[in-house]
């Protein structure tokens, strides 16, 4: 069961890293966060990111315990890119979710779905767009 | 769910300690039991979850609550990012202003028949914020089919987006018509108030700065100092940030459409009073003790948590 698992994620994650744009290793590029380390190892986060962020909605939903390190806002203020802009303009902040950026390039590329976005800000609170888009 | 964290603390504590004795115990290549066991200690110890030993509140005073002041529903919209659109009909309202008008009987029945025959609040005129009021017996909660609509131990009551499906039955269910439903997709949701299409929502109580020990952003906005136009500075920050843009179709740029001098961003009625109604020394439960505040539609027993004085 297991392996019929592996070898399914293999065969689609070979098939989909035909069209997607990858480093020179065939993985997704992902854009660096801020800090020098995650909150866990990259291969702990890469495997159980999602139920980490799970588990932690739980308890900030139902019991309200906010800010603890696996925190979705956490992701996002470290990781989301700046447009950047001329002389020396930062830019505003891109969605995560957009092409390329941090959540998209590696689900894209795994061929993962998240509808996280549809409700949750996509960008660090503080730089937001004032209007909703029509 | 959220009553037992003592015995939780003791067990975390327990294993931090029973790791502590332990050399060194490899339980994952690359991973020791006692720094799994240390971590989980850590992240435990910085939170609780909320209790029943509190329960949020909200007490309006309609005596003090202005007909043509719409403060409170202004400071809800850009807390949360609510849209005011060209389409009203399908625009989310968590808070909304109601007048009401006397019906002589003085006893608000609403059966209109006047008992002692003194025509006693004849033609009297109430203004009122109608918002979520946070029953603890909530209807809402009753008939949700999957347990997304939920109390949470200390009184505010909430959807869990994540589990909604969207069937609105707590809509049609709460007599306040308090729910609302959001029917287009939604961009720039702010960070501490997820929202989304299909789902249903309604007045959180400002969960996200209860949670930081700040008050509501309705109460803030009926209590800032007013007077002045003057409200720079004050480190809130509803100030600037959409606060001034999201309005009822009139453009506001400096936040004094009216001219008046006035920021009609800020009431300064203090109309609205919040605070936990378990706590015999808090303010609300002071004034609660001092005069009658009244339940809407009490008729029903649900203990809500929003009171109304001079009603």
């Amino acid at each position: 069961m297991r392996r019929a698992v592996l070898i399914s994620r293999a065969t689609v994650a070979a098939i989909l890293s035909i069209a997607v744009p990858a480093g020179a290793d065939g993985m997704p590029q992902l854009p660096r966060g801020k800090g020098a380390t995650c909150v866990e190892p990259l291969e702990v986060m890469r495997r159980n990111h999602m139920d980490f962020l799970n588990h932690e909605r739980d308890l900030t939903v139902r019991g309200g315990i906010r800010g603890r390190k696996h925190s979705l806002t956490g992701c996002i203020a470290c990781h989301a890119q700046r447009a950047g802009g001329r002389d020396g303009d930062p830019g505003a902040f891109i969605r995560i979710d957009a092409p390329g950026q941090f959540c998209h390039a590696c689900h894209e590329f795994t061929g993962v779905k998240m509808d996280c976005f549809e409700c949750h800000a996509a960008v660090p609170a503080g730089d937001l767009p004032e209007t909703h888009a029509p | 769910m959220t009553t037992n964290p003592p015995a939780n603390s003791k067990r975390r504590k327990l294993l931090a300690a029973a790791a502590a004795s332990t050399t060194a115990a490899a339980v994952a290549p690359g991973l020791r039991l006692i720094e799994w066991a240390t971590a989980a200690a850590s992240n435990a110890t910085d939170a609780q979850p909320v209790t029943d030993e509190t329960r949020w509140g909200l007490l309006i005073d309609t005596d003090k609550c202005a007909v043509d002041c719409d403060a409170c529903v202004r400071a809800c919209n850009a807390e949360h990012g609510l849209a005011v659109t060209a389409r009203p009909e399908t625009d989310p309202q968590w808070i909304r202003k109601v007048t009401l008008t006397g019906d002589g009987d003085g006893d608000n029945s609403g059966d209109n028949s006047d008992d002692d025959g003194d025509n006693e609040n004849a033609g009297r005129i109430t203004s009122l914020p109608l918002l979520c009021q946070h029953c603890e017996h909530p209807p809402c909660v009753d008939v949700c089919p999957t347990g997304a609509s939920f109390r949470r131990a200390d009184g505010i009551v909430l959807v869990d987006k994540h589990t909604c499906i969207g069937c609105r039955y707590c809509v049609i269910a709460c007599p306040y018509q308090a729910r609302a439903f959001v029917h287009e997709n939604l961009f720039a949701q702010k960070p501490w108030s997820p929202r989304g299409k299909g789902t249903v929502e309604g007045c959180t109580l400002c969960v996200h700065r209860i949670d930081q020990a700040r008050t509501p952003a309705c109460v803030e906005a009926c209590n800032r100092g007013d007077g002045d136009g003057n409200n720079a500075g004050d480190g809130d920050d509803n100030n600037g940030d959409g606060n001034n843009t999201v309005a009822e179709g009139n453009t506001r740029i400096d936040g004094d459409s009216d001219h008046t001098g006035r920021n009609p961003d800020n009431c300064g009625a203090g109309a609205l009073l919040f605070g936990d109604m378990n706590d015999p020394q808090s303010a609300i439960a002071g004034r609660l003790r001092a005069a009658p505040a009244r339940q809407l539609r009490a008729d029903l027993n649900l203990n809500t948590g929003v009171r109304y004085q001079n009603l």
